[in-house]
């Protein structure tokens, strides 16, 4: 830390590469204004391409602003802000706040709601993200199909600037922060059906505490406890068990029959029968998703 | 006049909701830079989300979480909105991530994140 | 007294806005759309949806700054920031 090579290596890495390594993308820059000037046997010369600039611009505001006019119509004739006989709040609003306590033990009605009455909904919601985890994984990662052997000398070399600048101040706060943020975002999961929170809110939490740590102590140090097969175990597990444990209670109860699971005394953290497992299971995916996210932007795998 | 500004100050969160979906749409459809175009589309999300949670709430009441036992509806706020925008913060954390995918790799393969020349070099490689 | 409060929270949320989509530099807009979601937050918090104030500040101002800005680092756009 403090040598000058080290520096001018780390500045290299803050700006991204240099240009004359990524040679091929250079020449593609060159070649654009060449491209336009040339204006071969295509018809779309200059002078009608900026016409249509010109027309498009002038399309998309004037459309703007029919479509901002006709909204803010609308919104002058609606229902007054914040009154009680607005039609949104109509008799299931009532049912579930009246009701919910007893049928779903939840104090938080937001959790109740999402997690016993709506909680299909609440599942395809959690495989969306599964699904978008998926999707940023076949763009990113880094396999056989995908991979140049610019990349990889890249990667190499942005591990070595990894082991050998390393910040102590950055270092030495996130060990303090980094078990209160776990334990912030645990808290805000197992509490979810008692206060504001929830899988959803605490899992981004989790997440973000992971990302953190990542980023000051590089990604390897994260790799050796959560690498591809427990992220791979732990977000189709949870799925399953979300799947499972909501099958079940459609199965034996979902008009409220006997489910057989005691919905416990209000308010206890042991309540509300399967929301607590509900919340664990979503928060689970989406701390899994968040971190696989940041990992597969910076490196290309988890 | 005042009944106008009257309306205004009622409509507040409404109209502020509008307004931010219009300047999103308009620099999606006007802004070159694909991480702009992005940006400008995670505001139009989070104004639909400030309309919606707008609308589920009532003067005078709180956030739906039963306190002392008290379960009448007439005490706390509409919770299905809350509900909605809850899944679709996060769902839209997770489109505009795969949005950036998307962008990371077009600038893998054409070496810019401006729309014109990405255009223009995929109809030169169409060629 | 709230509402004056609600007006300035509104009028900053659009200027916050604004600023984030005709700022020239990337990392500025990112930036900018950061301090747009913690002004969210703080309106989820008086429309009564303490559940929403606190997904939005760890998702809006934590998880997505930190994607836009990994992106922007991958597509070489923090040009600006070198230090000489």
């Amino acid at each position: 830390m403090g040598t000058n090579k080290q520096r001018s290596r780390f500045i290299d890495w803050v700006n991204g590469d240099t240009p004359e390594k990524i040679h091929e993308y250079s020449y593609v820059k060159k070649t654009i204004p060449s491209h336009t000037e040339q204006a071969h046997e295509e018809v779309i010369t200059p002078k009608k391409a900026r016409l249509f600039d010109i027309g498009y611009r002038i399309t998309a505001v004037a459309v703007c602003l029919v479509v901002v006019s006709v909204l803010l119509y609308t919104v002058f004739n609606l229902p007054l802000f914040g009154s009680p006989n607005n039609p949104a709040s109509n008799e299931v609003v009532e049912r579930y706040v009246e009701k919910g306590l007893e049928e779903t033990g939840a104090v938080n009605a937001v959790a109740g709601m999402i997690l016993d009455y709506r909680a299909f909904d609440t599942f395809g919601e959690s495989s969306v993200l599964f699904i978008a985890v998926g999707c940023v994984m076949m763009l990113l990662l880094r396999d056989k199909n995908n991979i140049s052997a610019e990349e990889d000398a890249l990667a190499e070399k942005e591990r070595i600037i990894e082991k050998e600048v390393k910040d102590p101040i950055l270092q030495k706060i996130v060990l303090v922060v980094t078990p209160c943020i776990f334990m912030f975002g645990i808290y805000v999961v197992l509490n979810g059906h008692l206060s504001p929170g929830g899988g959803f809110s605490g899992g981004a939490i989790m997440g973000a505490g992971l990302i953190l740590f990542a980023a000051s102590f590089g990604t390897n140090s994260v790799q050796r406890i959560f690498n591809m097969k427990t992220f791979r175990g732990i977000t189709t597990i949870a799925l399953m068990c979300y799947a499972l444990s909501k099958a079940y209670s459609f199965f034996t109860g979902a008009n409220g029959l006997e489910t057989g699971i005691p919905l416990g005394i209000p308010g206890a953290i042991l309540s509300s029968g399967l929301i607590l497992v509900l919340d664990i299971c979503v928060g689970l995916i989406v701390a899994c998703t968040m971190y696989g996210f940041y990992s597969l932007f910076v490196r290309g795998e988890i | 006049m005042s009944d106008f500004l009257q309306t205004v100050v009622t409509f507040r969160f409404e109209i502020a909701a509008v307004i931010l979906f219009g300047i999103g749409f308009m620099n999606l459809l006007l802004q070159k830079n694909l991480i702009r175009k992005i940006i400008s589309f995670n505001i139009m999300d989070s104004s639909i989300f400030l309309f919606l949670a707008s609308q589920g709430f009532i003067d005078g009441r709180v956030a739906p979480i039963i306190v002392n036992g008290v379960t009448d509806a007439s005490n706390y706020i509409n919770p299905i909105p809350t509900g909605l925008v809850l899944t679709g913060i996060v769902v839209s954390v997770s489109v505009s991530a795969f949005f950036l995918a998307l962008v990371h790799r077009l600038y893998k393969k054409y070496g810019t994140v401006e729309f014109d020349e990405i255009i223009m070099l995929a109809k030169k490689e169409a060629e | 007294m709230e509402i004056i409060f609600e007006f300035l929270l509104i009028i900053s949320l659009i200027i916050c806005a604004v600023f984030a989509l005709t700022s020239k530099r990337l990392l500025a807009a990112t930036v900018i759309y950061m301090a747009y979601s913690l002004i969210m937050t703080i309106i989820w918090a008086l429309l009564q949806s303490p559940d929403l104030a606190i997904t939005e500040a760890a998702v809006g101002a934590g998880v997505t700054g930190i994607l836009f800005a990994v992106t922007l680092k991958k597509i070489h756009a923090l040009k600006g920031t070198k230090d000489e």
